[in-house]
């Protein structure tokens, strides 16, 4: 883990390279949200002053995009596809399931912080349908009997 | 130079506009008024609201508001697919509205509800669905933010990052869950927000609206113990008559007087006499910097958004300011101490009650620091809008009302008082002084056409005796950041710099009457209502504030000379840096 000097000396270089290009906040953020695993208020004042634009605008742009999050995320994110091929083919039981499995609501976060909860649009694999992905895992054709096992496999890495 | 001209055809009238102009101004000139609801000319076009959408014959509708006319075009803005798409946005933007109309302090005045009546919306609830519920910011002393009521066009938005360089609000979340908030659930008074009342000013509902403190006045009224003075400020003369039917640029000083005279205050003074004030204050204060070598260039310190502004996001500048109250809380100071003193009244016992064009007047009169006399120099303030209410309420008949005087001691006023309210008024009145102060000399010409006008920053040289005085003058925070940062980097030198917070100044302040978007698309408050002013100022026999009589009796009965020791304990203040956001 990196220290919080350490983490704005990074961002300070993300600033550095993007501070004189047009439309600098969107790349700013996805790097401070990559550095920090999330934008909060003190890294978007930070930024805000950087660039020489609005706590607003900062904030308006990072509520307004789902890449970006408010409060950490966990340390496996778990993104559920409700687009329309996963829908129809039941995604939604299977976010129902994970819910009931890791006892968050979605878009919450585990107490442990291991686990984050959100449901997405379409991932782009509507083949595999019903699919989530777990970090840059995917998993595809689920029914919610497949979801303890999954979490599970999780679980276990971590302790071992 | 001439312009090219094009030449299109709207609902079969032919126009000719100059290149550039948009099918909504090009509809405007042919007698046409599409409707709008997100547009606000020069400040905000976006198309976003959908509701100027316009036939060109193309697959697709187009808003006229960011459509640029062409040559030849052929535009049908009212054909049946028009006008039932545009009541159906109507009724969509209704299915997130509260739709308390009766109580609504826009009732009337809303753009919103105009189109709904004008374009036969019948029924409200047609999309009746899951609404969001807001909590009503009223912290702020001076702005009160209501988003059940907010329908997402981002005219307020728009002139507080654009026109006012300020940006403490903007759009969060996404889709139903969009909201106009400041950042991270903060309220718009833990903000750097100067109070202006912009928003207020451009908001087409009642989502901005000023916080009242007219229950406040009638409680002091009502109270047989308080003897209650009032005094207005020079630019609600000016238009406060809108209020009650009279065009825009109607001056109604005399009737304003009488109706104050009938709400039952016991006097009626007049902040222009606190203006007069602050011009012998201020030109020797220039005066002194100028001879003594004080920090130049110096600044104007009348405008309490202004103020806020530098404290906020220019505190460098601090030193710059002039020490000078504003002219309300310079007569509120002199009300309490010289008034009390010749009326026997103790100061305990009197409430003044300022009449503002300004929504920041109230933040102001609220500074700890603004209380020479042990008690706030000023009570309460309401806005321009307020005072209406209360006329109205009172059932008086403005129209019907003769025309009165302020109240003598602290009611005459000269030319120089009265153009404060415009952008430049208050340097003209500075300069006119400051004149015959250095020079000795009688000033023949008294007016100093450089700087007025609405432009957003004016530079003159001005010629005293062998010295040439080089002045500038901004109108709105945005325009002031730009000439600051010209002081700043040394680009420019100055002796003298005039700021008003607001575009226009006082005039266009944030507690003035609303004017809608479709109005301002062809007569700018800023023009018709300084016109007011310059003419009342032309029509005085005195225009220099020197020679105001009762300005000449209190420096010779009470304060001495300005500057003096007296004059600076009741009439002078200080100011100190703000933090951008408080927790």
């Amino acid at each position: 883990m990196a220290s919080v000097k350490e983490q704005y000396d990074a961002l300070d270089r993300v600033i550095a390279e993007n501070k004189d290009l047009p439309g600098a906040l969107m790349p700013v953020l996805q790097g401070a949200q990559e550095i920090f695993g999330c934008v909060p208020i003190d890294v978007q004042k930070y930024i805000a002053q950087a660039l020489n634009v609005t706590l607003s605008e900062v904030y308006g742009v990072a509520t307004f995009y789902s890449q970006f999050s408010l409060q950490p995320k966990g340390e496996y994110l778990i993104s559920v596809c409700l687009g329309t091929a996963c829908y129809v083919k039941g995604s939604q039981k299977v976010l129902d399931k994970l819910t009931e499995v890791l006892n968050v609501p979605v878009g919450g976060t585990t107490p442990d912080g291991r686990f984050t909860l959100q449901a997405t649009r379409c991932l782009g694999a509507c083949g595999l349908a019903p699919v989530m992905t777990v970090n840059d895992e995917v998993y595809g054709r689920l029914t919610p009997d497949a979801i303890p096992a999954i979490i599970d496999k999780y679980r276990k890495a971590e302790e071992a | 130079m001439s312009e090219r001209m094009i030449s299109l055809t709207i609902d079969n009238v032919k126009v000719e506009v100059p290149a550039g102009t948009t099918v909504l101004e090009a509809a405007k000139q042919a007698g046409i008024n599409i409707p709008t609801l997100c547009y606000l000319k020069d400040i905000n076009a976006i198309g976003a609201c959908r509701m100027c959408v316009v036939d060109t014959g193309g697959r697709a509708l187009q808003a006229a508001c960011v459509l640029p006319a062409t040559d030849g075009m052929v535009v049908k803005t009212n054909t049946p697919a028009l006008r039932d798409y545009r009541r159906t946005l109507l009724e969509l933007v209704l299915s997130a509205h509260d739709k308390k109309c009766l109580t609504c302090v826009r009732s009337q005045s809303c753009e919103l509800q105009k189109l709904c009546k004008d374009l036969g919306v019948e029924n409200g609830d047609r999309f009746a669905g899951k609404q969001n519920e807001y909590a009503i910011d009223d912290a702020s002393p001076s702005i009160v933010r209501d988003n059940n009521k907010c329908i997402l066009c981002r005219r307020c938005v728009a002139v507080c990052s654009k026109v006012q360089n300020i940006g403490v609000i903007g759009p969060v979340n996404r889709g139903f869950a969009t909201a106009i908030e400041s950042p991270w659930n903060m309220k718009l008074a833990q903000m750097g927000c100067i109070n202006c009342g912009q928003c207020i000013n451009v908001c087409p509902v009642g989502a901005l609206r000023e916080k009242d403190s007219t229950d406040q006045v009638w409680q002091y009224l009502n109270d047989p113990d308080l003897h209650v003075v009032v005094q207005p400020a020079p630019a609600v003369r000016a238009a406060l008559g809108e209020e009650f039917g009279y065009p825009m640029g109607t001056s109604v000083t005399g009737q304003m007087a009488a109706a104050l005279h009938r709400l039952g205050f016991d006097k009626v003074f007049d902040t222009d006499f606190g203006a007069d004030l602050t011009i012998m204050e201020e030109a020797n204060e220039l005066i002194a910097r100028i001879q003594g070598g004080g920090v130049l260039p110096m600044i104007t310190s009348c405008s309490p958004g202004w103020i806020k502004f530098c404290e906020t996001y220019y505190p460098d500048f601090l030193d710059n300011l002039s020490s000078c109250k504003s002219p309300h809380e310079m007569l509120g100071a002199v009300i309490k101490s010289y008034y009390a003193e010749k009326a026997g009244i103790d100061p305990a016992k009197i409430r003044v009650v300022s009449v503002m064009p300004c929504t920041a007047k109230k933040f102001e009169a609220k500074r700890e620091e603004l209380a020479a006399t042990g008690y706030p120099d000023v009570d309460a303030v309401i806005t321009t809008r307020e005072l209406a209410r209360m006329i109205k309420e009172a059932g008086i008949d403005f129209r019907a009302l003769p025309e009165e005087n302020f109240d003598s001691l602290l009611g005459e006023s000269t030319g120089a008082a009265v153009i404060f309210g415009a952008t430049g008024g208050v340097m003209e009145a500075a300069l006119r002084t400051a004149y015959e102060a250095i020079t000795g000399q009688v000033l023949e010409n008294v007016d100093f056409r450089d700087v007025r006008g609405i432009q957003g920053i004016k530079e003159a040289d001005v010629k005293i005796g062998d010295q040439v005085v080089s002045v500038a003058v901004a109108s709105g925070t945005g325009n002031a950041s730009k000439l600051l940062d010209s002081v700043r980097s040394g680009e420019k030198k100055y002796l003298f710099i005039e700021v008003m917070g607001c575009p226009g100044g006082c005039v266009n302040g944030g507690g003035q009457p609303i004017v809608s978007a479709q109005t301002r698309m062809t007569c700018d408050p800023r023009v018709e209502r300084a016109k007011a002013l310059y003419q009342e100022d032309a029509d005085k026999p005195l225009r220099k504030s020197h020679e105001n009589s009762e300005i000449k009796k209190i420096y010779e009965e009470y304060l001495e000379k300005p500057n003096s020791h007296k004059a600076h304990e009741l009439l002078h203040t200080h100011y100190a840096s703000r933090p951008l956001y408080l927790d």
